[in-house]
């Protein structure tokens, strides 16, 4: 009887374990083969946690992005802590999260040791100040892709175009202004726009 | 005390940064900047790393700055403060808040963060470009050579874009750039 029970918790701990295993090079994958940041891994996570592995249905992984997408933080973190979680809990949260950062994590620990000694050599310098400008280049290429996206409605304009300069601003004239107080003050904006069209849409209601 | 700045600052980051890792970078710069931990042109060395190796760029970022102030111990550090709120949030929005992202008021306060974020990218986009161009603070001086790349860059991202009606992914604009700046400041 004993024996019995003890087999059945040895079963369930292998079985516990070979989850975690699977869910750590499954994310170790993920994160070491996609370039080009969360977006680039959102379809690579499909592939492997809904269509190989069948770990989260499609409508899941919707979910998970749109959430993501409302809250901070990187997309891919969000997606492999929900899939380690809904496998494993807990454990398989942090055990999915730890795979899908440990092979960044240790190639850039590489890379950041031999650094500054290849800077030394003129050519690689050379090569840095270009980069200098195509990365300046990729985040204008960004913001003007997000303002394609974005709602065309005049508060969200205003506020992009009132950030856009206060940023400016904060840059050219160094001024000791977090970004942080730029984002509250436009999560106050956007709260005060919805109250205002609230009491519109009340007096509205009244009139008729 | 380095390591509680290191997790502090990275935590703010992790908390703030809405829409993906170029909303992240005016707040990396931020953090970066305020602390002093690096000059802007090797911070910019270490965007053009982060998007040219694999994973996330946010963590990668954190990494690096980590472990250019305290080595092994400041990468992990800064690395486990970027991702923390990512985790924890879907761990809350899993156990109860799954509502909430639903409530107006949320939805109308993010709808206010989104654009502001926008407007934070294309300011760090703007000055990053123009200060390739020329500097205007404390004196005016031109860059013949960095506006030289600035516009053959241009005009192979547009050449590219409008021709073959796809995008020059990172990678391949990171490394046209790299050969341009070779040949432009050897000459």
């Amino acid at each position: 009887m004993r024996e019995s029970l003890e087999a059945f918790i040895l079963g369930i701990q292998e079985s516990k374990v070979g989850i975690l295993i699977d869910l750590f090079f499954t994310f170790f994958k993920i994160g070491l083969f996609t370039f080009g940041g969360g977006y680039a891994m959102i379809s690579l996570i499909e592939d492997a946690c809904v269509a190989k592995k069948g770990w989260i249905t499609h409508e899941e992984m919707m979910d998970v992005v749109v959430v993501a997408e409302a809250t901070p933080g990187p997309i891919a973190i969000n997606c492999a802590t929900f899939v380690g979680f809904r496998q494993a809990g807990l454990l398989g949260a942090v055990t999915a999260t730890l795979g899908i950062v440990v092979p960044s994590f240790s190639i850039i620990l590489l890379i950041a040791a031999y650094f500054d000694s290849f800077l030394d050599i003129p050519l690689v310098a050379y090569a840095f100040k270009g980069i200098k400008i195509g990365v300046g280049l990729l985040i204008f290429r960004a913001a003007l892709k997000m303002i394609r996206k974005m709602e065309k409605g005049l508060l969200s304009r205003g506020i992009m175009v009132a950030s856009c300069g206060a940023m400016l601003l904060i840059d050219i004239f160094a001024w000791d202004l977090s970004s942080i107080s730029l984002l509250l003050a436009a999560a106050v904006a956007g709260l005060v726009a919805f109250g205002i069209k609230g009491l519109v849409s009340r007096k509205g209601g009244a009139a008729k | 005390m380095i390591l509680l700045d290191l997790f502090l600052g990275f935590l703010r980051v992790g908390c703030f940064s809405f829409g993906g890792a170029y909303g992240a970078i005016p707040l990396i710069r931020d953090v970066v900047m305020s602390y002093g931990w690096l000059d802007e042109e090797t911070l910019v060395y270490f965007i053009a790393v982060s998007e040219s190796t694999p994973g996330p760029i946010m963590v990668n970022l954190a990494t690096y700055i980590g472990s250019s102030q305290a080595g092994f111990i400041g990468a992990a550090i800064a690395t486990l403060a970027v991702i923390f709120p990512a985790f924890a949030i879907i761990l809350l929005v899993m156990a109860a808040f799954r509502k909430l992202l639903r409530y107006k008021a949320v939805q109308a306060a993010l709808d206010g963060v989104k654009p502001c974020i926008v407007g934070m990218i294309l300011a760090t986009g703007i000055y990053m470009i123009v200060s390739n161009i020329a500097t205007f603070l404390p004196a005016f001086r031109s860059d013949g050579q960095g506006t030289l790349i600035t516009v053959f860059l241009l005009a192979v991202v547009l050449a590219v874009e409008k021709g073959a009606k796809k995008d020059v992914s990172p990678i391949w604009l990171i490394l046209i750039s790299a050969v341009l700046g070779m040949v432009v400041y050897s000459i």
